[in-house]
């Protein structure tokens, strides 16, 4: 890096740490129901809302109904996105006239906002309308991302409560969390977005003159529209000339703070924030990462606070911060290190395919880190386009059940589940009692916790493998060889860690990848849910266990070091026969220069 | 079935909010102080026309024209209605040829040295409106031979659309090529 570059990533995290604390405060203020300086405002419209929804704000709840109310609450959610998306063509704000989307595409798309995941297998500017975006997409951003944050503060719970059953009233940790902090800063983000440089109207799209006219050979359509071919099967194309261009136009920035914020990830446009609407300039990249790591980030503080020991907290985001950051300096330096397959050509050695100039690759290494370190899923630059190494590291980011900063929420009790299993595993190994913030660990807990690490690795693994086997799915691969297994292995990772980013190549928008990614997103978002709150359930009823000489300290050094071995070795058993047929042969093949 | 009313009625009223009045405040506060932004950067040439967007690139490959970043938008290079990147991996011998090619058409323009990557490799966006400086002042002697101007003033136009870094240290120096590209039509 040079020392631009230096400047940028170390005075970022300068920033992102020193917010971590009031941030973390304020979170955890705002879930105990204790006043902010939002309050005088913001208490009146959370009264209103409880009085037309019928909630009882001092009810509490145990662990089922907590579930059952957030089920229903995302159930309601993803059936309205389906039903949006299929009655697309009759809906209002929709100026290009876009047709409703197919079933499977639909039920794909549904699923995949309603789990915070927003894996896109359509293209946005050519297919989704202003009320589509706004209502239905903009919508789930804020819904989904409250609903990994509550999961995460009942999470919480389970440890700071004892000898009860109740972990709060969803219904109220929900309003709260979209009232006091997801809606004000994301209208702040999105109005700093907009003058930058985002786009934010209700226009028709704009048609403007080409400078320099151009011409491509556009393939020629039978009547149904398929491609027509010649004797020899080479589709038949007319040399069309472009003397003007349409340019999208619409509610961009409001729907982008949002989708950082929310860790959501899921695009206005195809390009996703590598889009100059979405993405206008350095400064509004940087931020873009900044809100991607706020809330996860902070949530560790939010943890320790309550706990009653903050120094638990900053052990776990210590934790995240080091595979962060070994995860930034092997992409960087893969990914500078350059292609020598195109190096060999005369070109200058920097990898710079799928990238923005405007970003640099110090930019686009922290953006694509932090993406895929949490469930955000949004792209500053085409991952599959990266050298096989730098490809590796957000996939391998995904592939650790995305605990570094992780999802708004998922990534914390994720987290936990990891700190449960180490602390457990170190108990056996030197003879101590497993036991947690004074919480003794037990069966159920570590039944719960597997559930909720090892999910996503097996729903990876199982639908990659079929994907293997069927065909049509092997078809849509857009790279030959060891890159097409990495597009698939990808996919499913993504897919199944509610992440959101692709290889992109792949052509995902099939039955299969829709349907079978409809369920690996539903399962890898809720079965470790359910688990962290029956884990949370059964925690809460234990009695405290003070801190005695045969207790394992769990926020000093060595605890920390000890975690980050157990995420890794959970992660590199599982993935590591995949990974080696994918990204790590093709790196020696592009080695070998073959 | 108690939870029902409650799921139910606080999505709909949170799709009413965050889905109407949330965007309506963003676009009334976004319309009222930053116009120009919200409608997407357009550049108005003197007779009150729009030509194009400060941060949408568009595809120039006459001699007389700085050349931008390869584009991999659906269908032709720089499509505003198709974003996005080649997907290309880094092994792939398709990707490997084009690459060439690129190289080629370069070293046929006259084009000396190591190339800068940004000039044979695409775009994220496919609508990357920005090359590195490098990239422009490479292409200055064949832009002045075209336009029969002198190097010295085609690199003073370059000059004058250098973007530094912002604040002096974030993301990297660029040039706008649809800016530049019009400064020089207009100043022939």
């Amino acid at each position: 890096m040079n020392v631009y570059e230096w400047l940028q990533t170390i005075l970022f995290f300068v920033l992102l740490l020193a917010l971590v604390k009031p941030m973390g405060t304020f979170m955890a203020k705002v879930f105990q129901g204790e006043r902010t300086f939002l309050s005088p405002v913001l208490i009146p419209c959370e009264n209103l809302v409880y009085r037309i929804c019928g909630v009882d704000k001092d009810e509490e709840m145990g662990w089922q109904r907590y579930a059952v109310g957030l089920l229903l609450f995302n159930l309601a959610s993803g059936i309205a996105l389906f039903l949006i998306l299929l009655l697309q063509g009759i809906l209002p704000l929709n100026p290009q006239k876009f047709p409703a989307f197919s079933w499977h595409l639909a039920l794909n798309t549904a699923i995949s906002f309603m789990t915070n995941t927003n894996w896109q297998a359509y293209s946005g500017e050519s297919a989704a309308s202003y009320f589509t975006q706004m209502v239905g997409f903009a919508v789930h951003n804020f819904l989904s991302a409250a609903t990994g944050i509550v999961v995460a503060i009942a999470a919480i719970r389970g440890f700071v409560r004892r000898r009860t059953a109740d972990l709060g009233n969803v219904y109220v940790d929900l309003t709260r969390c979209t009232l006091y902090i997801l809606l004000p800063l994301s209208i702040i983000f999105a109005v700093f977005l907009v003058s930058q440089g985002s786009i934010q109207n209700f226009s028709a799209y704009k048609t403007v003159p080409l400078v320099q006219e151009t011409n491509y050979d556009k393939p020629k359509l039978d009547d149904k529209g398929n491609a027509i071919k010649d004797a020899k099967g080479n589709p038949v194309t007319e040399n069309v000339k472009v003397k003007e261009v349409t340019i999208p136009m619409g509610p961009v920035a409001s729907q982008e703070a949002i989708k950082e914020l929310g860790t959501n990830g899921g695009g206005f446009f195809n390009a996703n924030s590598a889009h100059p609407y979405e993405n206008p300039s350095p400064l509004t990249n940087v931020v873009e990462v900044f809100l991607i790591l706020l809330i996860g980030g902070s949530l560790t503080y939010t943890f320790g606070y309550q706990a009653g020991n903050p120094r638990q907290g900053w052990a776990i985001l210590a934790v995240m911060l080091a595979i962060l950051w070994v995860a930034i300096a092997v992409n960087y330096g893969a990914e500078s290190g350059g292609n020598p397959l195109v190096a060999k050509l005369g070109v200058q050695s920097v990898n710079l395919e799928g990238k923005e100039t405007r970003f640099g690759l110090a930019g686009t290494s922290l953006f694509t880190t932090a993406t895929t370190g949490t469930s955000c899923g949004a792209v500053n630059a085409m991952h599959d386009s990266m050298t096989p190494l730098g490809g590796m590291v957000p996939l391998a980011l995904i592939l650790l059940s995305e605990v570094v900063f992780g999802g708004v929420g998922t990534g914390l009790y994720t987290m936990v589940a990891f700190v449960v299993i180490a602390v457990f595993v170190a108990g056996l190994m030197i003879g101590r009692t497993p036991e947690f913030l004074g919480k003794k660990i037990e069966v159920r807990e570590m039944w719960m916790s597997i559930v909720i690490v090892l999910t996503s690795g097996i729903l990876v693994l199982i639908f990659s493998a079929l994907a293997l086997l069927v065909p049509s799915a092997v078809a849509s691969m857009a790279n030959p060889g060891a890159h097409g297994l990495s597009e698939v292995l990808y996919a499913f990772a993504s897919m199944s860690n509610n992440n959101g980013s692709a290889f992109a190549g792949l052509n995902a928008n099939t039955v299969f990848y829709n349907v079978s990614g409809s369920l690996a997103m539903f399962l890898g978002r809720f079965a470790p849910i359910l688990a962290s709150l029956a884990m949370a359930g059964s925690l809460a009823q234990k009695k405290y266990v003070p801190p005695s000489l045969g207790t394992l300290p769990t926020d000093k050094v060595p605890f920390a070091l000890w975690l980050t071995l157990v995420i890794l070795i959970v992660g590199a058993l599982t993935f590591f026969p995949a990974l080696s047929l994918g990204p790590i042969v093709e790196h020696l093949i592009m080695l070998g220069g073959k | 079935m108690r939870e029902l009313r409650p799921a139910l009625f606080l999505f709909i009223l949170f799709t009413v909010i965050c889905g109407g009045i949330y965007p309506a405040i963003v676009t009334g506060i976004a319309y009222a102080v930053f116009p120009n932004q919200a409608k997407g950067s357009l550049i108005v040439d003197k007779n009150h026309r729009e030509v194009g967007s400060a941060l949408i690139g568009q595809p120039f490959s006459d001699s007389k024209y700085f050349w931008p970043r390869p584009s991999a938008a659906t269908d032709f290079g720089y499509n505003p209605m198709g974003s996005g990147g080649s997907n290309s991996g880094p092994t792939n011998p398709d990707y490997l040829k084009t690459v060439a090619d690129r190289v080629k058409a370069l070293r046929d323009s006259g084009v000396l040295g190591p190339i800068p990557a940004d000039l044979v490799q695409a775009s994220a966006s496919g609508l990357d409106p920005d090359i590195t400086p490098a990239a422009a002042r490479l292409q200055i002697p064949r832009v002045a031979k075209a336009r029969g101007m002198a190097v010295a003033e085609v690199s003073r136009v370059v000059n004058e659309h250098l973007k530094e870094r912002q604040f002096g240290f974030l993301g990297e120096p660029r040039v706008n090529v649809l800016e530049l590209n019009l400064a020089l039509d207009a100043a022939k």
